[in-house]
């Protein structure tokens, strides 16, 4: 007989769950109580939402799924923007809410919020459990469905009685979810269509999204690409699949996407897309979408298929099952004038910035992409300089570069990179940040001086929230409104109250020296880059425009 | 289009709400959601009737599939089924009209299942044409309250 919080940490431990981000309360005392006698390492966070998007950066860094702990109430609301992000990027996150005792739900009592209720849009399923005879059994289901599949965030709500009641089903080991089989082989007259039309193919493009990561089939990806001599677009969650200096590489395509990838998708004769949504960041005006292509989606997500999209062929699988699948059935292939065309595309420059008296985040960016170590792993916030990010690094290591894609939470990249730091001890993690996200994901930084991890904070401060700026220029005639802060706090402060090294830059010439002493420096480093608030991300797709009318 | 899906999904607390949420926030039109336990207590039957376009349609096949508690999606549509609608109508009823309202009842073999001073309850079943072909028959004497279950469908046949 074990008392319901002893259940759960039990489970836990047989997930081989090695870290709990996690913040206190009325609701999971008796939680906590139990995990500080297991082995399980306990991260005590700074608000709630920290919490999850540091699981969901240990879970992105690592391929293993993160798992987060709050109390009732405000505690479990904190999360929602964590889940919610977690459940449009598709992250294997394990949210565990405390609840109030089962006698007092629905009778709005202190800290009671309907979390169930609440989540279901946006977790992948969630559980609240009214008896500790089916905790384990829950606790079971939950790290299936959250890393199976298409993976997602699960909730566990648990009231605090049952959190304190025993029983004698202390582990679950088997499950059977009948509504719940995720199709994992690929149907293989769907393959075989596929080969065909690869074939026949003269013109062929692979768009990878962040599905070839999930699936940990960048190896599979590489061997496509490298065999059938296909370039591959990626999307803003699909960087890192294949690195960016690889011949056949043709970087980030979308709204912010560089003109190489979209050019390519405008004029290719196939499109086999692979673990994308087809999100219209990524399409911009779907009726103008790759007019000359078929298009093949490969996806672990049937419902994702033709969502946003007409496609022509249809195969769902997970994709390193699918892939392995494909690769048997083709023989290699080239398209030099095909080749020829792409090398062209790929050759023409980035847009540079439009003014030079002050350092803009574009010089910044670059100038790190040539020192950032092939192991570092990047996370960034949302805004200008994470589509800048996007464009201009290098993208050398799978699962490298973690970003809020789908739902676009600023305040997601201190987080986010407390937990990739803790997944990856030994790798360099590089936070790239704005001063309007910085401030939104500051008090994670309370986190990492905690647990000491030398997080390396990259704050690129134009006193402006740049892209919304942009949007104002872009769509309501350069009426900058809400978007200036005009008395910043001083940031040097504020590294010093956290114990980081803190540097700035102001001028270019700085840039070599004071990053290099950012990469190398032991311990968190925050690194202020003054720079132009002039500047817009380019290439940019207007809204309703298509991939092939860009503003440069 | 109007489709019919036959749903089967696990008998939880918190399923209707899942599948009304799915259709709320992705903004597909309920015509009626009818449901109810099977003979299996662990399960229940949802028979939802939806508007939409293929596209649609397809999309809320799959929404629905992708519930970790939705065991199973039948679009039943074009298969040769029964289906079947229940109301009661209370209908104002004095001596003068009372025979004549008999009469109606028994054409449509529905039947009186209240008797009060001025009015009488019938209670219909059958699909949607005739229950509609019955309420308007009675609308003439004074139709009182209404209410009536969305539709409940079964293919025929053993499959």
């Amino acid at each position: 007989m074990l008392c319901g919080a002893e259940i759960l940490v039990k489970c836990l431990e047989q997930e081989n769950v090695e870290v709990v981000f996690c913040y206190p309360g009325g609701a999971n005392l008796e939680i906590l109580d139990a995990l500080a006698k297991s082995s399980i390492r306990l991260v005590l966070v700074r608000h709630e939402q920290g919490a999850v998007h540091e699981a969901s950066g240990y879970a992105r860094a690592s391929g293993r799924v993160g798992v987060c702990l709050a109390t009732s109430g405000p505690g479990a609301t904190n999360m929602v923007t964590g889940i919610a992000t977690a459940v449009m990027d598709s992250v294997p996150v394990i949210a565990i809410t405390g609840q109030v005792a089962t006698s007092m739900v629905g009778t709005d009592a202190f800290q009671e919020v309907d979390m169930t209720g609440i989540t279901d849009p946006i977790t992948k399923h969630n559980y609240l459990v009214k008896n500790v005879d089916n905790l384990a059994r829950s606790v079971k289901e939950a790290f299936y469905i959250a890393e199976s599949g298409r993976p997602g965030p699960v909730l566990l709500d648990i009231p605090r009685d049952v959190a304190m009641a025993f029983s004698d089903v202390t582990s679950v080991s088997k499950i059977n979810l009948r509504g719940y089989k995720p199709n994992l082989t690929g149907h293989s007259g769907q393959i075989k269509q596929v080969a065909h039309l690869l074939s026949e193919s003269r013109r062929p493009l692979i768009i990878a999204g962040g599905g070839i990561l999930s699936a940990d089939c960048w190896n599979e990806l590489l061997q496509l690409a490298e065999t059938q001599e296909i370039p591959v677009a990626n999307t803003l969650m699909g960087l890192g699949s294949i690195p960016l200096d690889h011949p056949l590489a043709l970087g980030m395509m979308g709204s912010y996407g560089l003109a190489a990838p979209n050019y390519a998708v405008q004029c290719c004769d196939l499109i086999l897309a692979l673990g994308t949504r087809f999100n219209e960041r990524m399409t911009c005006n779907v009726d103008r979408f790759a007019p000359h292509a078929k298009i093949i989606h490969i996806d672990v997500d049937p419902a994702e298929i033709g969502k946003n999209v007409r496609v022509d062929i249809p195969l769902v699988g997970d994709l390193k099952i699918v892939l392995n699948q494909l690769l048997s059935k083709l023989q290699p292939r080239q398209h030099p004038e095909w080749m020829a065309e792409v090398r062209d595309l790929k050759a023409s420059p980035l847009p540079r910035p439009k003014q030079t008296c002050m350092l803009t985040q574009i010089e910044v960016l670059e100038a790190l992409a040539k020192i950032l170590p092939d192991q570092a792993i990047v996370t960034t916030d949302v805004g200008q300089h994470q589509m800048w990010s996007a464009q201009r690094l290098r993208h050398r290591r799978p699962r490298g570069f973690i970003v809020s894609g789908g739902l676009g939470t600023m305040g997601y990249g201190i987080p986010a990179a407390v937990g990739a730091q803790l997944a990856c001890p030994k790798d360099p993690v590089v936070v790239i940040t704005g001063d309007g996200s910085f401030q939104m994901g500051m008090p994670e930084l309370g986190t990492a001086k905690e647990q000491k991890l030398p997080l390396k904070v990259l704050l690129l401060n134009n006193s402006f929230l740049g892209m919304v700026k942009q949007l104002q220029d872009c769509y309501i005639e350069g009426r900058h409104t809400a978007v200036t802060f005009t008395d910043n706090p001083e940031f040097k402060y504020l590294a010093k109250a956290y114990d980081a090294l803190y540097l700035k830059v102001e001028e270019a010439e700085e840039l070599p020296a004071a990053l290099a002493k950012f990469i190398q420096h032991p311990g968190m480093v925050i690194l202020e880059a003054r720079v132009a608030p002039e500047e817009n991300v380019y290439p940019m797709v207007l809204g309703g425009r298509g991939l092939d009318q860009m503003e440069f | 289009m109007r489709h019919t899906f036959a749903v089967l999904v696990e008998n939880n607390p918190g399923v209707l709400s899942r599948v009304a949420g799915l259709f709320s926030r992705r903004g597909f039109n309920i015509e009626s959601l009818v449901v109810g336990e099977t003979e299996d207590k662990t399960t229940s039957r949802m028979t939802i009737v939806v508007e939409g376009d293929e596209r649609v349609l397809e999309q809320v096949s799959k929404q629905l599939n992708k519930q970790i508690e939705v065991i199973k999606v039948n679009d039943i549509t074009d298969d040769e089924s029964v289906n079947r609608q229940l109301a009661l109508i209370r209908v104002a009823a004095d001596q003068s009209s009372r025979q004549e309202i008999l009469q109606i009842t028994e054409i449509f073999r529905c039947r009186i299942v209240d008797i009060g001073r001025k009015s009488l309850i019938v209670e219909a079943t059958g699909d949607e044409i005739k229950i509609q072909a019955i309420i308007e028959s009675l609308k003439p004497f004074g139709i009182q309250e209404l209410v009536r279950t969305g539709k409940v469908a079964m293919v025929r046949g053993v499959k």
